[in-house]
C-alpha cells in the first residue's frame, strides 16, 4: 500500500512500490530508479513487437471493462497516413475508487512513460491526459512531470532524441462522471458536452476529432513499462487462478472496514484473506454485511460470495459480481443496504448525460422509488417496479450508466430482499429512527 | 429532487448578482491572459477543443462564469453563445453565479455517506451559517455543497475547499479547518 501505511507481506508492490515517497515525483529520482529505461528501449522496438509483447504479457484494461490491451493496440494501424491520438482516461469517478488518483499523485513519470511507450507504439504523436477537474493535487503534479518530461527531451518533437514526435498533454475535466466513458470523454475533449456516442465506429476508427484513438486507463499505462523491462513471462507469471487474468491489480478499499487505502496483489489472490489480512476485517464489534467489490455500478456480493471468491475478471464473475475499476466499498452491518442502494441511484441520476430516455427517467425514477422504501413509505409492488425498470435500463442505452445503476439495484433486491420488505412492511428504517409519518 | 439536492446553486443565493446591464462588461481575455490561451490553441487540430480549458480561466479569474464570459469565449473560438452555454451547463463545476470566497464540497457519496459524511456537512453548514446547501452566507464567505464522489474514498470524507483537497474530515475537525482559512 506504502500510503499511508506501509506495505503488507502480501502484496506484490509493482505500480505501489514508491507511493506515499514524494521523491518519486521527481525526473532526476526516478530515472535514478530505472524510470525511463522501457521508453528507451520500446523506441528502439518496432512498433508491432511491442504489441506483441503486450498482448504476450496477458496485460487487459484495469478501468473496469478489462479487454486485453495488446489487442486494443493491434486495432490501430500505423503508417495509414491519418494522425492518430492517444487518450489516457485519468477521470477516475467510479465510486470507491481511487487508485489511479494515487499513481499519478506519486509515481506521475510512470504515467508518462507507460502512455510515451502506447503512444509510439499505436502511431500516435499527439497523446491527451484527462484528469477530472477535482483531482486538484494529480494535475499539479501530472503538469509538473509533464513540464519536466519535456524539458528533459522525454517527450516533444524529438522524443528520447530518437528524432520521433510524442507529445503529451493534461487536459483538466470539470466535473462530470460520464466522461469516463470513453467516447463521453473524447467528447469532451473536443470542448462539447460530455455524451457517450454510439459505437460503431469504435474509437480505433473514428475517436477524438474522428481519427483513429486508443484510449487507456491510468493503472493500464503504468504497468506497460514493467512489462517491457521485465518481460511478459514474467507479468504473466502473476496469476494464481485464471490464466486469462495476470499481473497485478490495486484495489481501492473503502467503508466500513478496519484499513481502508490502496493494496496491490497479484491476480487470484484470495477475497477472503485480501478483506481480513490486508485490509484488517471489520471495524471492532461490527460485521461486514455486503460488499461491492468492483466499484459501485458491479453487483452486491453477500459476504459469502466475497469469501469465496478469489480475485480476478472470472473469479469475480463466478461469484455473482465483477472486478471493474477495483473499487471495494464495504458496508457493515450498522449500514441500512436499500439507503446504500438509494444513494447509489441518486449518484447515477444524477450524472446521467440524459440522452437515452430509459437511462434519463429510470435512474430518477428508481431514485424515487428507493428513497421512498428507505423512509418507510414503500409498497411490495415498489420491488416488482424496481426491477422491471433496471430490466429496462439494462443494455437498452447508448453507454453502461443505467446498466450501472440497475446493477447493484437488481443484485441488492435479489441479496437482500429481506431487509427491503423490513422497510415496507415495519414503514421505517429498521436501522434507523426515521419512522413513516 | 429538487436543484440544489443534485449539487446545484441557487441564483438567488447571491445578493450583488447584478441585473445584466448595469455594470459594463470587461473581457477576461486580454494581455497575459489572452497570450495564455493562445499558446493552448496548438494543442488540438480543433479551436472548440480549448473551449473547457478557456472556461477554466474565466472561472480562475472570474470566481465564476456569466453570460457576458461565454459571449466572449464564444466568439474566440468561433462557436455560438448558446452552444458554450451547453456546455458549461453539462458539468458541475463551472459557475453559473458567483459562490462564496470558500466553495466548500463535500463528498457525499455512498462510501463516504458510510462513514459519516452527512454529519460532516451539517458540521459545515451551521459553523458556516450557511444554513442550507448551495445558498451562500450572509458575509458572503461561504458557499456549501454536496458534491458526488471526490475519488478518495478511503480518506473519508474528502472536502475541496476551493482548489484545496482535504482528507479524513471529520464534523470535529470543522471549526478549525474554517479558522484556518484566511
Amino acid at each position: 500500500m506504502g500510503y499511508p501505511q506501509q506495505s503488507h507481506p502480501k502484496e506484490t508492490p509493482v505500480l505501489s512500490q514508491y507511493f506515499g515517497d514524494a521523491a518519486a515525483r521527481s525526473l532526476f529520482v526516478w530515472k535514478q530508479r530505472g524510470g525511463y529505461a522501457a521508453l528507451e528501449k520500446a523506441l528502439g522496438m518496432a512498433p508491432a513487437e511491442i504489441v506483441a509483447e503486450v498482448k504476450e504479457s496477458g496485460l487487459r484494461g484495469r478501468g473496469g471493462a478489462g479487454f486485453p490491451t495488446g489487442m486494443k493496440w493491434s486495432f490501430m494501424k500505423p503508417g495509414d497516413g491519418k494522425p492518430h491520438y492517444l487518450c489516457v482516461n485519468a477521470d477516475e469517478s467510479e465510486p470507491g475508487t481511487f487508485k489511479d488518483r494515487e499513481i499519478m499523485r506519486w509515481t506521475p513519470h510512470a504515467l508518462i512513460e507507460g502512455s510515451a511507450i502506447a503512444s509510439y507504439a499505436i502511431g500516435a504523436e499527439t497523446c491527451y491526459i484527462y484528469i477530472r477537474g477535482e483531482f486538484t493535487e494529480p494535475l499539479r503534479v501530472m503538469e509538473a512531470a509533464v513540464k519536466e518530461a519535456y524539458a528533459a527531451g522525454i517527450v516533444g518533437p524529438n522524443a528520447m532524441g530518437t528524432g520521433k514526435r510524442i507529445d503529451v498533454y493534461v487536459h483538466k475535466g470539470a466535473g462530470a462522471y460520464i466522461c469516463g466513458e470513453e467516447t463521453a470523454l473524447m467528447n469532451s475533449l473536443e470542448g462539447k458536452r460530455g455524451n457517450p456516442r454510439i459505437k460503431p465506429p469504435f474509437p480505433a476508427v473514428a475517436g477524438v476529432f474522428g481519427k483513429p484513438t486508443t484510449i487507456n486507463n491510468v493503472e493500464t499505462l503504468a504497468a506497460v513499462p514493467h512489462v517491457l523491462n521485465k518481460g511478459p513471462a514474467w507479468y504473466k507469471a502473476m496469476s494464481h487462478s485464471n490464466p486469462k487474468s495476470t499481473g497485478t491489480k490495486l484495489f481501492s478499499v473503502c467503508g466500513n472496514i478496519a484499513k481502508p487505502g490502496n493494496y496491490e496483489v497479484e491476480m487470484g489472490f484470495p477475497f477472503k484473506d485480501f478483506l481480513f489480512d490486508l485490509c484488517g476485517g471489520p471495524l471492532p464489534g461490527r460485521r461486514f454485511k455486503a460488499i461491492v467489490p468492483g466499484g459501485s455500478s458491479v453487483p452486491i456480493q453477500t459476504v459469502e460470495e466475497a469469501e469465496a471468491t478469489l480475485m480476478d475478471y472470472e473469479g469475480f464473475v463466478a461469484q455473482g459480481s465483477m472486478l471493474g475499476s477495483g473499487g471495494v466499498i464495504v458496508f457493515d452491518d450498522a449500514q441500512c443496504i436499500v439507503k446504500h442502494i438509494a444513494r447509489f441511484a441518486r449518484f447515477y441520476a444524477h450524472e446521467s448525460c440524459a440522452q437515452c430516455t430509459q437511462c434519463r427517467e429510470g435512474t430518477a425514477w428508481c431514485t424515487r422509488i428507493l428513497e421512498r422504501i428507505e423512509r418507510g413509505h414503500g409498497t411490495m409492488e415498489d420491488l416488482d417496479t424496481l426491477l422491471e425498470l433496471s430490466e429496462n435500463m439494462t443494455g437498452t442505452t447508448i453507454c453502461v450508466l443505467s446498466d450501472s445503476c440497475a446493477a447493484p439495484i437488481v443484485s441488492g433486491i435479489q441479496k437482500f430482499r429481506a431487509e427491503f420488505e423490513a422497510h415496507i412492511t415495519g414503514k421505517r428504517c429498521p436501522l434507523g429512527a426515521t419512522a413513516a409519518a | 429532487m429538487k436543484v440544489h439536492e443534485m449539487g446545484g446553486i441557487r441564483a438567488e443565493s447571491d445578493s450583488s448578482h447584478a441585473e445584466p446591464g448595469s455594470v459594463p462588461y470587461v473581457p477576461v481575455f486580454a494581455g497575459a491572459v489572452k497570450q495564455e490561451l493562445d499558446a493552448l490553441l496548438p494543442r488540438y487540430p480543433q479551436k472548440a477543443a480549448a473551449l473547457l480549458p478557456a472556461l477554466w480561466i474565466v472561472q480562475r479569474e472570474r470566481g465564476w462564469v456569466s453570460d457576458e464570459a461565454m459571449t466572449e469565449v464564444a466568439q474566440l473560438l468561433a462557436l455560438t453563445p448558446a452552444y458554450v452555454k451547453g456546455v458549461v451547463t453539462f458539468y458541475t463545476m463551472y459557475h453559473q453565479h458567483p459562490v462564496g470566497k470558500y466553495f466548500i464540497q463535500v463528498c457525499t457519496t455512498s462510501p463516504c455517506g458510510a462513514c459519516g459524511a452527512e454529519k460532516v456537512v451539517e458540521a459545515f453548514l451551521r459553523h458556516t451559517r450557511c444554513g442550507e446547501l448551495g445558498i451562500t452566507s450572509q458575509d458572503g464567505r461561504y458557499t456549501v455543497i454536496e458534491v458526488e464522489c471526490l475519488g478518495a474514498c478511503g480518506f473519508a470524507t474528502p472536502v475541496m475547499v476551493n482548489e484545496e483537497f482535504i482528507e479524513s474530515v471529520t464534523p470535529e475537525k470543522v471549526p478549525q479547518l474554517l479558522s484556518q482559512l484566511p
